[in-house]
């Protein structure tokens, strides 16, 4: 209780995606370290405020590690350097008195900044809207139980199902590859029964979407999975291969 | 002269909706196409609502404030989502559901609400199943189910300890299903701002986009929202920091009667307070209790670390008050416990507000790796946060402002007092009464959107077939338009000095100290005073900075608090009027020797809803009876 630490921070200065940004260096002394990232930064633009400068832009809403809006680079890791941990669950117990921070947007063609943190996720949508479904309408559903799932498959489905689409994975990856997300996808459907009737054109069409969406391709460097804040496994884009060559060469 | 027809359908309660739904007018495809129905919020009452009446063939607008759909804070749900499926064979049945409902809300729901809600459960775990939606099963491949509070079956399903994020999802996917066809066109970082009225009803919205701080105008044949609950009028919530009254505080303003603003739940496992610098408070869900035992030391002031305190000298206060529940008493009755005996002096932690919920038995019994696949995700949490190990130490929790039962007041087709908009999920007053039962907001989002809404909203619409859509240059949009216009420049020119922050920080502490778990005449006669000053210190001190045509989250924020101080006075009124305790509303002058909320059938068994009448002029309050034909209230125990 009590404890604080003084730190520097370097914060990426965006006015918005035309203008080009620069860092800015602030001093945060005593700091506590009971706080969050997220409660340190607005502690931060409770005083850039009362000072008449403009806040910090940052994305935030759940703050407890699930809606997957917070999206930040904290010394050149996406979410910070702690493992499966979303920058809003960061708390300020990991850093050091006297440390420098570097936070910077995640860094993506296919993610514009839209202003200082805070960037344009909307190639995501693209992906998902390409097949990231089960092609069933409301209503006339069987009971439940009429299908069962073997609990190992469902387990794995929903290790796949788990990921926020925070965008760290395409944060961290050289190619800005978004392969990660997409691959959770289909691997949770490509995993399942329900998911099996569209598993060729499913596979197909949102890799068709990813690369128009503009992210880069996949080069196996594993960067997605080391940063994933829920431990999205590299082997789902192993399993989203398979698919694709399946799918392609099924193809009429 | 009574707006309040709450339009249930004649008939026994069990076949009301099945009568309804075989009996409602319908739209004709061709026409549903011309028809535009404009859906406000993407969370699971918002994107089903937005996706099946695509389905049907509507025309579809659908906006939410995140950057994507499916960032709503139903994503946030831990526990599970209540069905009367009876997979357990434990005796559930569509009416123990309702009953259980209805005697957890402590009778102040209305009975064909819930009957229909429990009736539609069922479904909706099936059609979640169809999505592809990872339930918990087991070995043989079935779905697994667990227990909430409040009840004495096993009647939840849940996904590891991430339901909502999963059911969120299941939705989201159909939602981009329809977006991706053309029938739904998705508004991201998009707010409403303002209902447009035109002939007395609901057609269409002001939103601000909230990248450019544009204003758009949006014509629909009807306006659905479905925007979720106001937890964070209280500042402090388990709510996210974008949870906002905006969208269903204008409705109330044009016109939308406001049912039960007073009811709030207060959240009895929550991670405690650490310091004032806390932006939100973290729900840990209430599946722990059905392993973890709540306690705290007999002896007041007992600074000792848990270990050392030995089981004589505990006192598992839930186990003890409450034989029959134990640890699984409702929600209400749960935070209220705790409360107590942290006024007792016997709270825990450096607060001492806080009280433990304990693992080591339920290790001992079942094993750690057991307790690690019920709940790894919630331990991991609670250790991120804290930096305590809740298998070698019990958690520190504290009740919280999570959920509220109060909203837009709504008939059975979930419509509003105005005609053409509707209110679903959380942010209607339906389905909860006094107090919800865990599991059951899933529940709730799910059937209005899934299942209840494409059903009811064809009964409006079906008169509206030969209304074509209504150019936005209608002077009613231009008035609109205008009046927003002019409050969010009066709102970035007072240039005052206190922070967005600073006064919302002011707002929750008048609520939770006058209007929280306790509440009593006299504190809530000052309350009412407070905020009523509250609201011109806003609009005299507020400083909002940058410009309103730019990205701009302060002023975002200024909006939203705007709202809410103007709400917190509603609740403040309505939590005056009812002098009785029931559910999550304890008025301290009405309980049982024992302490226990004591409820006052005879002279509040009703809704109190709402009416705008002006600003500066008081509410009206209209009443719609509650009839019990099937249940009969009886003063609730869970002993």
């Amino acid at each position: 209780m009590g404890d604080t630490i003084n730190l520097k921070l370097k914060i990426w200065r965006q006015k918005n995606s035309k203008e080009s940004g620069r860092f800015e260096i602030y001093d945060m002394p005593g700091v506590n370290t009971h706080m969050s990232f997220l409660e340190m930064l607005d502690v931060l633009n409770d005083r850039l405020i009362r000072e008449g400068k403009d806040p910090v832009a940052f994305d935030h809403d759940c703050r407890e590690g699930i809606c997957g809006m917070c999206s930040m680079y904290i010394n050149g890791r996406a979410h910070g350097m702690l493992k499966g941990t979303t920058t809003c669950q960061l708390h300020m117990r990991h850093f050091h008195d006297g440390e420098t921070v570097t936070i910077e947007p995640w860094r993506a063609t296919a993610f514009p900044v839209i202003r200082d943190l805070v960037v344009d996720r909307t190639g995501f949508e693209k992906i998902m809207q390409a097949g990231g479904y089960v092609s069933v309408n409301t209503g006339n559903a069987p009971d439940a139980n009429n299908l069962p799932i073997e609990k190992s498959k469902a387990d794995e489905a929903f290790d796949a199902a788990a990921c926020i689409g925070c965008g760290a994975c395409v944060a961290s990856c050289k190619n800005a590859s978004a392969m990660l997300f997409l691959s959770a996808k289909v691997s949770q459907f490509a995993l399942l029964p329900q998911g099996e009737p569209e598993r060729r054109e499913r596979v197909l069409r949102m890799v068709a979407a990813h690369d128009e969406a503009g992210f880069g391709s996949c080069t196996n460097t594993g960067a997605c999975e080391a940063e994933c804040p829920k431990g999205i496994s590299i082997s789902h884009i192993a399993r989203l291969n398979r698919e694709y060559l399946r799918a392609s060469l099924s193809q009429e | 002269m009574n707006k309040l027809a709450s339009k249930i359908p004649d008939g026994p309660l069990e076949t009301k909706w099945t009568k309804f739904k075989s009996t409602v007018r319908l739209v004709n495809p061709s026409n549903k196409r011309r028809i535009e129905v404009l859906v406000i919020g993407s969370g699971l009452a918002g994107a089903s609502a937005a996706a099946a009446l695509a389905e049907l063939g509507y025309t579809v607008k659908c906006f939410c404030f995140q950057d994507s759909p499916r960032r709503a804070h139903s994503i946030a749900a831990q526990g599970g989502i209540n069905a009367a499926k009876n997979y357990a064979n434990d005796g559930d049945s569509v009416f123990r559901l309702f009953y259980d409902t209805v005697k957890g809300g402590d009778y102040r729901a209305r009975e064909a609400n819930v009957y229909r809600l429990a009736e539609i459960s069922n479904a909706i775990i099936d059609q979640c199943v169809a999505q592809g939606v990872p339930f918990a099963r087991e070995y043989g491949g079935l779905l697994d189910n667990r227990s909430f509070g409040g009840v004495q079956v096993s009647r939840t399903f849940y996904a590891r300890g991430q339901t909502g994020q999963q059911l969120l999802l299941g939705a989201y996917s159909a939602l981009s299903r329809q977006i991706s066809k053309g029938a739904v066109t998705m508004y991201n970082r998009h707010e409403m701002v303002e209902v447009v009225m035109i002939d007395g009803k609901a057609r269409g919205i002001i939103a601000r986009d909230l990248v450019t701080g544009e204003l758009e105008r949006h014509f629909g044949h009807a306006v659905v929202l479905a925007t979720g609950g106001y937890g964070n009028v209280f500042y402090l919530s388990t709510n996210a920091m974008g949870s906002n009254t905006t969208a269903i505080w204008k409705a109330y303003k044009q016109g939308a009667y406001f049912g039960n603003p007073c009811f709030t739940q207060i959240h009895p496992t929550c991670i405690p307070v650490s310091g004032e610098y806390q932006s939100k408070l973290t729900l840990m869900s209430e599946s722990l209790r059905n392993d973890g035992r709540v306690w705290v030391p007999k002896a007041k002031g007992d600074k000792r670390k848990a270990e050392e305190i030995p089981d004589e000298e505990r006192d598992y206060y839930l186990e003890r008050r409450y034989p029959a529940f134990g640890n699984l008493v409702p929600r209400d009755v749960a935070s209220r416990a705790a409360k107590q005996v942290c006024d007792e002096g016997r709270g825990v932690g450096p607060s001492g507000l806080a009280v433990f919920l304990d693992f080591r038995d339920s290790i001992k019994r079942l094993g750690r790796a057991l307790i690690e696949e019920r709940y790894g995700n919630l331990f991991e949490m609670y250790e991120k946060i804290t930096g305590d190990d809740p298998y070698t130490s019990p958690m520190r929790i504290y009740p919280a402002v999570h959920y509220t039962m109060g909203g837009l007041w709504v008939d059975y087709n979930l419509m509003t007092t105005v005609p053409g908009l509707y209110a679903l999920g959380e942010c209607n007053f339906s389905d909860h009464g006094a107090n919800r039962l865990g599991a059951s907001a899933l529940m709730q989002g799910l059937a209005d959107g899934y299942f209840v809404i494409p059903y009811t909203i064809g009964d409006y619409l079906a008169d509206e077939i030969r209304t074509g859509s209504t150019p936005t240059s209608h002077p009613a949009f231009e008035a609109a338009e205008k009046s927003v216009k002019d409050r969010i420049d009066s709102l970035m020119n007072v240039k005052g000095k206190q922070t967005v922050e600073d006064l919302h920080k002011k707002l929750g502490k008048i609520m939770w100290d006058y209007c929280g778990m306790g509440r009593n005449a006299e504190g809530l006669t000052k309350a009412l005073g407070m905020v009523r000053e509250l609201k011109k210190e806003f609009w005299s001190d507020v400083r909002i900075p940058g410009g309103a045509k730019e990205f701009n989250p302060e002023l975002d924020k200024a909006g939203r608090v705007a709202d809410f101080i103007e709400l917190g006075e509603l609740m403040i009124l309505d939590a005056l009027n009812r002098k009785e305790s029931c559910g999550g509303h304890f008025r301290e002058e009405s309980q049982t020797e024992e302490g226990e909320a004591k409820r006052d059938d005879e002279n509040f068994s009703y809704v109190a809803a709402w009416e705008f009448k002006g600003e500066g002029v008081e509410p009206m309050l209209n009443k719609e009876d509650l009839q019990f034909d099937v249940v009969h209230p009886t003063q609730r125990s869970y002993k």
